[in-house]
């Protein structure tokens, strides 16, 4: 099935060739299908983008907040050169209204230039979701030197497991509710071919969802490695379940500690993880396998996309920047207990999620601590801001044990000074 | 996507062997019909609206299905789609609709004089009685498709139709986003409410987005004549009552389909129909008359029988829940309609529902008196 495409693109430079070819056929296509083109035009004169603004009176997302009629008639009729529309990006957010408590992003992106293109609403989306980071203004930051890491070993009497995830997305390929079932197929090509030339601790196998037998399915599920078809409304009004499970799969290396999702929300997910609290060697290997990859993908001429004020793109404007959740399963049982563990948590710039990740419960006194932020701070700053938060309330659990008071700490800024 | 879709020329770039879709592990009508040769011939068409092959087919590529129940596996975007990717729901059709060749001619017969009997099923066995179609209106893209625009001027339309009814057929709307918690509770205690699909195969085809945007219910005032708008299809038509008179749930479900053509009609927007596919739907099961005639009907006895799906077979009935499609019989209380849409027309469709009901309950009360039904078994219709 990929061997045909292959071989007509071996590399991102053909990749980039094609994409500008791809303007030009897009013209002929046009002219081709001249007489479909005109009863479209037709069409879009018969609804003007009045008619088509969506009801977003009952919703509580981010789009549904930013998005006017203003913005939604300049934008409507625009394409990404993949040909991707506004209302492709927000029809997530229109068919979920969300939640009065939770508020959801509500917009994805279908390409690296959906940001760009449809910048008047995916602008004001970031800066609210990200609490006020400017994209037009600001720079975001890059760092993977995890020797800069200090203090990044945990009390394991409190500390179960550390992790680290982020994303990464192919430059010149449509992303996940966009790309078609030969881009998605090329994207686990590209990634399953580097994933292979990695090496000692790193060196692993691949396994498709689709071929998978039963019994590494269950391996892979007792080992809380595997994905499975989304279920999540959210994700599901976006499109990227479409062809489930068409070129979707799990890398792992045989130790099971670096692990690559393919196909899923982002074209990758990385994730470095392992039982107990040594979160600098979780960060080092993490930083270290994603260079190597990086590394093996530049050999056949594909990179990461990625600019200066967006860090790392991916599908959903959440995760711009370092796509960095950096975590750790922690016992908190007298801490879980006291009323100003919200603030505490929101003044060291934490997130406190259940044990199965967003939108679950804790189980037991055990929680998921990670960083809240995303962009505006690089991968070190948010993996350090993580090792010393956790350490002050593993602190603070020490001392509620033995019956002291803690301290509520100052709130840290928001972005690097 | 509405308007066009260009993003189906981006992806003429790959070849048609990357995009293909994997269909090994699937059973649908659509995974049967699909070969290569055919998914290149028709892969750069588009209708005039910008429905493309890949856009009819995603439902039937994200649902392989099940060994058992095979399912279509593809919607049409706009009345243009039967016509555009006929190579791919002509055998779909042929596979689902019996044998029913791309030269046959449909027949459509709304006219409830011509049901013989009907008036006459035994209450002590027949709890309820109804009859369901689907209508698409001229010149919109169908649910998978349509805009926002497009959705709420059918919705428009279908309230000034429906509110010039009168007489037995007078009534009101109720839009989904606007309704009141007690109107939503009384909808639901007439066992009218829809509510936004969950099943996957719907959801797929994306006839789901911007719930609940223009989508609504209108009713009579006496509770026996009930439209969807912008469900499934842009129109489904019910007309339903307690008991067994199904003659009369025929006579008004014409009489108002009727009325409303006639308002549709003058407006310039009539319903989408042809002699070769009679009312055009978005599903391709239910082409034709896409008319479900149907009743509850308490068959304790002859559920449990060897014979009871063969009966069912020989006459054309198809046996579902007492919840609607894909759900379980409740105390040997069976939905029983009729199988077929294309092919036969409504008239005929509804009589071979109540003859062959009829003829079950003959069965039922002969078993339950402990006799044998082998000599009532009918023969194949």
């Amino acid at each position: 099935m990929a061997s045909t495409f292959s071989r007509v693109l071996t590399g991102r430079r053909t990749a980039m060739l094609l994409a500008s070819l791809g303007t030009g056929a897009l013209a002929t296509g046009y002219l081709m299908s001249d007489i479909n083109y005109a009863g479209a035009i037709e069409r879009r004169k018969l609804y003007p983008p009045s008619a088509d603004f969506p009801d977003l009176r009952k919703h509580n997302n981010c789009m549904a907040t930013n998005l006017t009629p203003a913005i939604y008639s300049r934008l409507r009729d625009k394409v990404t050169p993949n040909n991707w529309t506004l209302d492709q990006c927000i029809q997530t957010g229109v068919d979920n209204p969300g939640h009065p408590f939770i508020k959801t992003v509500g917009m994805v992106a279908g390409d690296e230039e959906s940001y760009e293109i449809f910048a008047d609403i995916f602008d004001p989306v970031i800066k609210e979701r990200h609490n006020g980071y400017d994209p037009r203004s600001m720079k975001h930051h890059t760092d993977l030197d995890s020797s800069k890491i200090t203090h990044g070993q945990f009390d394991e009497r409190y500390v179960l497991s550390s992790r680290v995830r982020t994303g990464r997305s192919i430059r010149g390929l449509s992303l996940p509710p966009a790309c078609s079932r030969a881009e998605r197929r090329e994207v686990e090509h590209v990634a399953v071919q580097a994933l292979a030339g990695l090496k000692g601790d790193l060196a692993g196998r691949y396994y498709r969802l689709g071929e998978m037998t039963d019994l590494e399915q269950q391996r892979l599920i007792d080992d809380h490695f595997l994905f499975d078809k989304p279920v999540s409304p959210l994700l599901t009004c976006a499109g990227m379940a479409r062809d489930w499970p068409d070129a979707r799969g799990i890398w792992h290396n045989f130790d099971k500690t670096f692990l690559i999702w393919i196909n899923e929300e982002d074209h990758t997910r990385v994730i470095s993880m392992e039982k107990g609290g040594n979160m600098k060697r979780v960060f080092e290997r993490f930083c270290r396998g994603l260079k190597e990859v990086e590394n093996l993908i530049h050999e056949r001429g594909w990179e990461f996309m990625w600019n200066e004020h967006l860090g790392y793109i991916l599908t959903c404007p959440s995760n711009l920047g370092t796509g960095l959740r950096a975590g750790v399963h922690v016992k908190i049982p007298n801490l879980s207990k006291d009323p100003r563990l919200s603030k505490i948590l929101d003044n060291l710039r934490l997130q406190k999620r259940g044990t199965g990740g967003v939108d679950t419960a804790a189980v037991g006194d055990t929680f998921d601590i990670s960083n809240l932020d995303r962009i505006g701070r690089s991968e070190v700053e948010l993996v350090q801001l993580v090792i010393d938060g956790v350490n002050y309330l593993i602190e603070c659990e020490k001392r509620l044990e033995k019956g002291q008071d803690i301290k509520v700490p100052p709130p840290i800024s928001q972005f690097r000074k | 996507m509405p308007f066009g879709n260009t993003h189906n020329n981006f992806k003429l770039k790959f070849s048609a062997e990357d995009e293909y879709p994997d269909l090994s592990q699937h059973n649908n009508h659509m995974a049967k019909a699909l070969t290569l040769d055919i998914y290149k011939k028709l892969r750069d068409k588009q209708t005039p609206s910008g429905f493309t092959l890949d856009d009819v087919i995603q439902t039937g590529v994200d649902n392989p299905g099940h060994p058992f129940i095979m399912t279509v596996g593809c919607v049409a975007g706009d009345e243009e789609t039967y016509e555009v990717f006929k190579d791919l729901l002509d055998p779909v059709i042929q596979d689902r609709h019996g044998g029913y060749k791309p030269t046959d001619k449909h027949k459509t017969d709304l006219n409830f004089e011509n049901l013989k009997g009907g008036d006459d099923l035994d209450p002590k066995y027949v709890l309820s009685s109804r009859v369901r179609t689907g209508r698409s209106i001229i010149g919109y893209t169908l649910p998978p498709h349509c805009s926002r625009g497009e959705r709420r001027a059918i919705e428009k339309m279908s309230i000034e139709a429906l509110n010039s009814l009168d007489g037995e057929f007078k009534g009101k709307y109720y839009p989904l986003k606007d309704m009141s918690d007690k109107e939503q509770q009384q909808l639901i205690d007439d066992h009218f409410l829809f509510d936004k699909p969950i099943s996957p195969l719907l959801l797929a085809s994306g006839m789901a987005r911007d719930w609940p945007d223009a989508r609504g219910i209108w009713h009579n005032h006496n509770k026996t004549f009930l439209v969807w708008v912008n469900e499934e299809d842009h129109l489904r038509v019910i007309a339903m009552e307690k008991g067994g008179n199904m003659k009369e749930v025929f006579r008004r479900f014409c009489v108002g389909l009727q009325k409303i053509e006639a308002v549709f009609k003058k407006h310039k927007h009539g319903f989408m129909w042809n002699e070769h596919l009679g009312y055009v739907l978005t599903c391709p099961s239910n082409l034709g008359t896409g008319l479900r005639g149907g009743v509850h009907v308490k068959l304790p006895n002859l559920s449990k029988h060897a014979k009871f799906e063969e009966v069912l077979n020989r006459l054309r009935l198809q046996k579902r829940g007492t919840g609607g499609v894909d759900t379980a019989a409740e105390g040997g209380v069976f939905d029983i309609s009729n199988a077929d849409r294309l092919g036969f027309s409504e008239v005929e469709q509804v009589q071979m529902v109540v003859d062959g009901v009829k003829l079950m309950i003959e069965m039922e009360k002969k078993l339950e008196k402990g006799g044998s039904i082998d000599d009532m078994v009918p023969a194949q219709k």
